[in-house]
């Protein structure tokens, strides 16, 4: 097929309202032959994009390029959430914030400078939780864009956006474009929720980091790490008792650091600092905004296409490997798949091989390390009875003693349970099968 | 328990408190240290817009690589740029305003830059290339040019020429509707030792070639099935490992397992000797030391880039003004030749054992590294004074090249070859038919990309893309891929430029810290079909 590039360029010059959006207009008023069948070009094509009410979680390092990227795609009607404040270590790559913006709103913040920048785009920041909002306040956007760096909010969306789907009601599927970055890494994905592999489905690929056991780090520290986490779970505990620890309260870490570096100092070992100290405690995950930007860009362009049509979306996760020793950097895009047994979007129980001979305490710990559960105070009932919940308190005193028992005593072999924790709103269905 | 716990009301200041650019840049430190960090901020960073109006120039890619520079704290950038803000710039680039409407486009967006870092110098040059460019010690202040694209050949080919005169790297930025590409011209020799490799990947415990305090730690711990269970439950793993290969190399005249099969078979050997009839049904150094004999059972690793780098005559023929990079590289090869091996890195992974045995095996481990460094320290010494140089190196510099000896990397351009889109558009048969033959096993179909950002590398004689294939799959993909980038006529796409931008500031960073491994080629970015790819063309 030959395509006359004459008849590809748009003809006469655009009104003055338009010329702003010369180069945009170009891609979206004129046909390509990747773009999909449905994709009209021109006004109506236009028209919906400048209607699309679109919702933005996170305003940090990912956040802030994202409502750049979205106000300079055409969007009007942006959204954006976030609970935080501005610090000062938010200043290296999230660009919309000053040294005199810091302890403010990053929505808020964020929401006025990008309208102030970008004339003719409304941004409604909301400074507060995702959690606070119910399906009702998702419902009216077209799509949402997460960029955010906690796991648990991004189950949380996830989850949200899956339960709302109505299979007779076409608009109540959003899709949700995710964007993630570790610092020269990341990955974008678009997960259209209860057709395609969703967040929960792909769990097991962002594995948490191994906990050091209790043991370990009681008796026999050998990294500085181990001084640090002890400081931090058991010193604290012992001799700060009530008091509640703030990992941005500059007395809080000092004291943890002075504790791990006598304790480093005891067992001889080297390396504690205290950047490594806060970086242990507060689990700092390395940033920076050429990343960001990579990823948040690849976000928007996805969204752009959905919302426009102009060219297929992605199918469905891209990730990005900037540090490559082999080639410098790569991509790797392919089709994530869907579970049938993901707890949130599959209608299978999970399998979970476990030693019938283990308490029913252990299984529950074992559950906040497992790739594919990652919950950390879960409560667990069988069809026929509740053998463990974390709240309300009489209940839990009620059901504490089962703790202690082991599992075959509790459950039988293939037995599906149910277990929920209170950061989710959906319960994970497990199948527990004996074995070691 | 006799730690002494520091009581609330005198917690004392740390020592080591974090200053307040510490703080401000912290989340970057944790990457490239201090070290990258200064070298980020001595640098000096040109930006060039080419003159001929086509779309938007790249100009935005440009600016937000820019942006992604001007974060971390580089030291200084200039935008050259003769443009005058047009009503369209503003729609696409974030760093104008509407007050900016018909003023300099270079010196609007280097106002907007320099908001977002006080502690960076931004500069702008607003008259037009042919102008200031071939002035004499035009281009001196710089030590990365990163050129937006089209940019005229003659004037690109005077860019292309300093950078490799001066050896300094160069950036080539073309950015268009979905499509995008970037290539990086390097100097004749680019050597870098902190290449952050994985470090998975870069253990070296030498239990195939262990030195003899190491042999004596093995020693010491006598006949290990008379210990108690407390004791054989924390030996080291690397010492369980050493003790059953003597035993094994007792029974295989003299031979380390080296075949899958031995491997295994040594591994059942070890897990054989655990004591499972302790409280814990099993020892958990033991279950480390079967896991470790596959990946650590080897002889001492040298990767190929540093096999490369002692071949190269800049290491075998030193001078009295070779970088310090050589004259470290020509006694580590020394060092290999002598024994065999390179020198020890020195670091111990953390394994199941009790504090003090492991605090002594990582001070046995250091303590070799450290004699290994003063070894390498002699030979350097050496040929200093034999090339009578005038500055010694610092032993930092030494150190830090001996711990990560078998992955420093030397990427070259030998043939002083400058940016592909240049060798296109002057017609260059040797660059056309490289892109003919890349294409028969461009699988992933990235390369059409390219060919169609540079159908029009020479404005007055359009690419040929026959010339490229006969294969008429692959001439549609091309003639489709070229008409994608005609439809739009220079025009950016925000998106597309800040992914490609994004991916520059990478490159940026790491070639100005020496960190890392850059991008030894071209790379190109498909926004349809959100993938990348990485060529040498």
């Amino acid at each position: 097929m030959s395509i006359p590039i004459s008849s590809l360029l748009t003809n006469g010059s655009a009104t003055p309202a338009r010329e702003r959006w010369t180069y945009l207009d170009r891609v979206l008023s004129t046909t390509s032959p990747y773009a999909g069948e449905e994709f009209v070009p021109g006004e109506e094509t236009i028209d919906a994009l400048e209607s699309s009410r679109v919702l933005v979680i996170g305003a940090g390092g990912l956040g802030c390029e994202i409502l750049k990227n979205l106000a300079l795609s055409g969007f009007k009607d942006i959204h954006v959430i976030d609970m935080d404040t501005i610090d000062v270590s938010n200043l290296n790559r999230q660009f919309l914030f000053r040294e005199s913006d810091v302890g403010k709103s990053k929505a808020e913040v964020a929401a006025a400078f990008v309208e102030q920048r970008v004339p003719g785009v409304k941004i409604t920041p909301y400074n507060g939780k995702i959690q606070d909002k119910d399906e009702e306040y998702y419902m009216q956007f077209k799509l949402v864009i997460c960029g955010l760096d906690s796991i648990e909010a991004r189950r949380w969306i996830n989850a949200t956006l899956v339960d709302m789907v109505d299979m007779g009601n076409p608009e109540s599927l959003k899709p949700l474009i995710d964007g993630g970055t570790e610092g020269f890494k990341g990955q974008a994905r678009v997960i259209l929720p209860t057709l395609t592999s969703c967040i929960e489905c792909q769990l097991s690929m962002h594995a948490p980091r191994a906990a050091v056991p209790l043991c370990t780090l009681a008796t026999i520290p050998r990294q500085p790490q181990h001084c640090i986490e002890w400081a931090h779970i058991i010193a604290w505990e012992e001799h700060r008792k009530g008091e509640t620890l703030d990992t941005d309260d500059p007395e809080h870490i000092t004291w943890l650091y002075n504790t791990a570096l006598a304790r480093a100092k005891e067992f001889n070992i080297p390396g504690v600092t205290y950047s490594l100290t806060q970086g242990v405690v507060k689990n700092i995950i390395p940033a920076i905004a050429s990343t960001n930007a990579i990823i948040a860009a690849a976000c928007c362009n996805e969204a752009l296409k959905i919302a426009t049509s102009c060219a297929p979306f992605l199918e469905n996760y891209m990730m990005y490997t900037g540090d490559s020793n082999d080639s410098g950097l790569y991509t790797y895009t392919f089709a994530a798949e869907k579970k049938d047994d993901c707890p949130v979007c599959g209608n299978l129980s999970q399998d979970i091989t476990i030693d019938p001979e283990m308490r029913l305490e252990e299984f529950l710990a074992s559950l906040a390390e497992r790739a594919e559960a990652q919950l950390k105070k879960p409560s667990i009932r069988t069809e026929a009875k509740t053998l463990y919940v974390q709240a309300p308190k009489s209940l839990e005193e009620q059901t504490r003693p089962n703790l202690s028992k082991k599992m075959k005593d509790l459950v039988s072999d293939g037995e599906e349970v149910g277990v929920a924790e209170a950061a989710f709103q959906i319960s994970f269905k497990f199948r527990l099968v004996f074995g070691k | 328990m006799t730690t002494e716990i520091a009581p609330r009301d005198v917690t004392p200041p740390p020592l080591q408190a974090p200053t307040a650019k510490e703080k401000k840049y912290d989340r970057q430190l944790r990457l490239w240290a201090a070290s990258g960090q200064r070298a980020l901020e001595d640098s000096h960073v040109l930006l060039i817009v080419g003159d001929e109006y086509q779309g938007s120039n790249s100009s935005v890619a440009g600016v937000e690589a820019l942006k992604n520079l001007v974060l971390p704290s580089v030291g200084s950038f200039t935008i050259a740029d003769s443009a005058q803000v047009t009503v369209s710039d503003l729609g696409v680039n974030f760093f104008l305003d509407s007050d900016s409407l018909h003023k300099s486009r270079a010196e609007e967006t280097r106002r907007l830059l320099s908001e977002l870092n006080p502690d960076v110098t931004g500069h702008a040059i607003t008259t037009p290339l042919a102008e200031w460019l071939p002035v004499e010690g035009s281009l001196k202040p710089y030590n990365l040019i990163i050129a937006c694209a089209p940019i005229p050949s003659e004037i690109l080919q005077r860019i292309c020429f300093y950078a490799l005169q001066s050896s300094i790297p160069a950036i080539y930025v073309q950015s268009a509707g979905f499509y995008a590409s970037f290539s990086i011209q390097l100097p004749s020799a680019f050597p870098i030792v902190d290449t952050h490799p994985d470090p998975e990947s870069t253990q070296d415990l030498r239990l195939l070639a262990p030195w003899p305090e190491l042999d004596a730690a093995v020693d010491s711990l006598g006949d290990i099935s008379s210990l108690p269970d407390h004791d054989h439950g924390h030996i080291p793993y690397i010492l369980i490992l050493l003790y059953f290969l003597r035993e094994w190399k007792a029974n295989h005249n003299g031979n380390s397992p080296s075949t899958f099969k031995e491997k295994t078979e040594f591994r059942d050997l070890v897990r054989s000797r655990a004591r499972v009839d302790n409280p814990e049904g099993g020892e958990e150094n033991f279950d480390e030391a079967c896991a470790a004999v596959l990946k650590s059972i080897t002889p001492p690793p040298i990767d190929s880039g540093c096999k490369e780098m002692m071949a190269m005559h800049l290491c075998t023929s030193l001078s009295s003004d070779s970088a310090n990079f050589w004259v470290i590289a020509n006694a580590i090869k020394q060092f290999y030749e002598t024994h065999g091996v390179l020198p020890l890195p020195g670091s111990l992974p953390d394994m199941k054992a009790t504090s003090a045995e492991y605090i002594k095996l990582q001070s046995l481990y250091k303590a070799k590294a450290r004699s290994d460094v003063a070894e390498v320290t002699t030979t350097v010494r050496h040929t200093e004074s034999l090339l009578s140089r005038e500055t010694t190196i610092p032993e930092s510099e030494i150190e830090a090249f001996c711990r990560n000896a078998s992955h420093v990397r030397v990427l070259t351009n030998p043939a002083h070859e400058p940016f592909p889109s240049l060798r296109l558009g002057s017609g260059d048969h040797k660059t056309i038919s490289r892109i003919a033959s890349l294409l028969e096993n461009d699988w992933e179909a990235l390369l059409p990309v390219f060919v169609g950002l540079n159908a029009r590398a020479n404005p007055s004689s359009p690419l040929d893309v026959t010339a490229l294939t006969s294969d008429p799959e692959l001439l549609e993909t091309l003639t489709k891929a070229t008409a994608e980038v005609e439809r739009v006529s220079g025009g950016e796409l925000h998106n597309i430029s800040s992914v490609i931008g994004g991916m520059v500031a990478q490159e940026a960073i790491k070639l100005l810290t020496r960190q890392y491994v850059p991008v030894d080629g071209t790379c190109v970015f498909d926004g349809i079909r959100s993938k990348s790819g990485v060529y040498k063309i």
